[in-house]
């Protein structure tokens, strides 16, 4: 039971990170059919920035703060100067166009920061807490809790507010949208941006726990985008069952069957998944949406 | 479509020359008149190798430097001539064989890989030249080649200074998580291949993906496994460091053994408080300061580290050390060749014996083209974020 209860808390702490990285495809994916593979880069800038940041003297919540700012503008200008121009382009196409902003990132970021690792502090101590012989780091309430709360937040901020369903009406039906006056790239524009706090967030929240560097996007990237596969592209609620689920399923497959097959899970499920329910868990909505 | 293929590369190795002419032109010209001896190089010093790469040119520039200013060797001056492959192996056996057929060197000190290492041996093999390089993989000298040494420690070594470690404790079960990046994978081997010498046996022996953020599940297993008095974990990078967090998150109680992977400040940094009583096996630059004013390395380690330092500015590696360690064994077999003729260059270093080095005492033979016993590692503990070396490892 012990043994169960600790792989579960285990992939709970990973999956939340990847259902973040899941909800940023998403959003992205929803308002303009773009997959940006520089979502994990995101995820990056979150967790590097906020290093740099308190280590050139600010306070953690202000470098926080900077940081998914930060992440927000790089967000902007991904849509701005890559996203935006090649607009009408082919999926594939766009698909490219943010491969190579991701690698563009990751060269900026060499520079700018560094090639090492680095480290936050947890935010509430490091001292594992015990239930039923299992235990846990306070770091991994700070996740887990940190994935509801973004997940409540977005659904508010779609459900309740104008700019929210701006954004659902763009994703629903790009021309009816543009017909009854919103202004889609604006939308677009605000679909990167929040995307990009999301990662930002996802990358702070998790950086005490697994470290960060340049690079760790790319791998964020593609558990992320699995879990968005595998929970149906397009739908949040699918997006983060998605990262749960991968998570889980990466800690048992460690946990029980052997840790060499660890990354080839998320993978394996992606073609499960397409096999047998080629859209996705939640992903009945989007094929009504065609 | 083949004029815009070869431009770029037509470009870039026009560049490349201006570069290398450039660095000549910075070197000292010592007024010397007599022929210089030329030493090649060729190295990662840019790239993703750069880490190890850099230190290794900026140490070579430095010897011959000093070198010249004591008046070379034999009355002569030596010219380094230095390349860098950016980490990849095609480049780096193309400027092999620039470094034989146009600049003639009499030697070469490099290879910071063991890629551009293996990509470069059939070169110097073939020239009868010798190449001592500074390249981890035991492949590299075993089987032994004529014209190919190395300096760096083998992962073999590591494993036996852990195991004997353990061997002194009574501990003979241990639990293996290794990293399947090239270092765990390799280091993992060798450790299998020689730890029936220490009558030692390995119930757990799981993995860890190189950028894997969670080894909890792993280590819960092995955890859970009866009979464990000891965890072994060769890795690199930041996944040892996790190890470390997440077997103090598990409270697993049976002694950590990290690899000399991790024998740097920034692991210290990454694992926390967590890296309390771990120990793990280390070159004696490491602890430069903490040496005893017996131990035989204490001067030439000092001596290295302050002339880097007060030089680069940047703190001293290992990997400097690898090059420092390789030009001083070449510089002493030239000494005792009274010779630059390249065969005789060869015998003397296979002939080295009681060199001290940076990373060790090295006894080359025809048989051992490395010549680094389990001495050469020190076995340290992580007490209050710092490296105590552990009594009786300092001979």
């Amino acid at each position: 039971m012990s043994e169960f209860l600790q792989l579960v808390f285990s992939g709970l702490t990973v999956g939340a990170v990847y259902a973040l990285v899941a909800l940023g495809f998403t959003l992205v994916y929803n308002a303009s059919d773009v997959i940006n593979f520089a979502q994990g880069d995101f995820v990056m800038i979150g967790g590097m920035g906020t290093v740099f940041l308190a280590a050139a003297g600010f306070s953690l919540p202000l470098a926080t703060l900077i940081a998914i700012l930060a992440a927000v503008v790089v967000g902007l200008l991904l849509h701005r100067l890559a996203v935006e121009p090649a607009r009408g382009a082919s999926p594939v196409t766009l698909i490219m166009i943010t491969i190579g902003a991701s690698i563009f990132i990751k060269g900026v970021a060499q520079l700018v920061f560094d090639k090492q690792f680095h480290s936050l502090p947890p935010f509430s101590g490091a001292d594992p807490i015990s239930i039923g012989g299992a235990s846990f780091l306070p770091q991994s309430l700070w996740v887990i809790g940190g994935t509801l709360a973004i997940l409540i937040a977005l659904w508010l901020f779609l459900e309740k507010t104008l700019l929210g369903k701006a954004l659902l009406a763009t994703a629903a039906n790009r021309l009816a949208a543009l017909l009854v006056g919103i202004n889609v790239r604006v939308v677009l524009a605000l679909a990167f941006a929040v995307s990009a706090a999301i990662g930002a967030v996802a990358g702070i929240l998790v950086t005490p726990i697994t470290l960060t560097r340049y690079d760790v996007g790319t791998l964020f990237a593609l558990k992320g985008f699995a879990a968005a596969m595998v929970g149906g592209m397009g739908h949040p609620v699918g997006a983060v069952a998605g990262g749960l689920l991968i998570g889980l399923m990466e800690a048992f497959g460690a946990g029980y069957v052997s840790s060499t097959y660890k990354d080839a899970v998320a993978f394996v499920m992606i073609l499960v998944v397409l096999f047998a329910m080629p859209q996705g868990l939640f992903g009945r909505r989007s094929l009504e949406r065609v | 479509m083949s004029k815009t293929a070869v431009r770029p590369s037509a470009l870039r190795a026009g560049a490349f020359a201006a570069l290398v002419a450039a660095s000549f032109m910075a070197a000292p010209s010592s007024v010397l008149a007599a022929d210089p001896i030329k030493i090649g190089s060729v190295v990662s010093a840019t790239g993703p190798a750069s880490f190890l790469g850099d230190p290794e040119q900026k140490t070579l520039k430095l010897y011959v430097e000093a070198l010249n200013k004591k008046g070379g060797l034999m009355g002569r001056p030596v010219e380094l001539v230095l390349y860098d492959d950016g980490g990849d192996a095609n480049k780096a056996r193309t400027f092999a064989t620039r470094l034989i057929e146009d600049d003639k060197v009499i030697a070469m000190v490099g290879g910071t890989t063991t890629g551009t290492t293996m990509a470069m041996i059939p070169v110097f093999e073939d020239a009868k030249v010798a190449f001592i390089s500074l390249a981890g993989a035991i492949e590299i000298v075993e089987p032994v080649r004529a014209f190919v040494f190395k300096t760096p420690h083998t992962d073999k070594t590591a494993c036996q200074k852990i195991f004997e470690d353990l061997k002194g404790r009574k501990l003979t079960k241990i639990g293996m998580i290794s990293g399947t990046d090239g270092f765990g994978k390799s280091m993992r081997a060798q450790c299998l291949k020689v730890i029936g010498d220490y009558g030692i046996s390995v119930l757990a022996d799981e993995s860890y993906g190189p950028s894997d953020a969670d080894m909890t599940p792993q280590l819960n297993k092995i955890k859970n496994t009866a009979g464990v008095q000891a965890l072994v974990n060769p890795g690199f990078g930041q996944g040892p460091a996790i190890v470390t967090r997440n077997y103090a998150q598990l409270g697993i109680s049976v002694p950590l053994y990290q690899s000399h992977g991790v024998a740097s400040k920034s692991f210290i940094d990454l694992a926390g408080a967590a890296a309390e009583g771990v120990r793990l096996p280390a070159p004696a630059l490491l602890i430069a300061d903490k040496l005893a004013g017996t131990d035989p390395q204490k001067a030439v380690v000092t001596e290295y580290k302050k002339s880097y330092e007060s030089a680069t500015g940047q703190p001293v590696s290992t990997f400097g050390g690898y090059a420092y360690d390789g030009i001083q064994i070449l510089v002493s077999a030239i000494e005792r060749a009274k010779s630059v003729e390249p065969q005789k260059i060869r015998d003397a270093v296979e002939a080295t014996k009681n060199h001290v080095g940076t990373t060790g005492i090295y006894n080359m033979s025809a048989k051992d083209h490395l010549g680094l016993g389990t001495e050469s590692f020190r076995m340290l503990e992580i007490r209050k974020g710092d490296w105590v070396p552990l009594a009786g490892v300092q001979n």
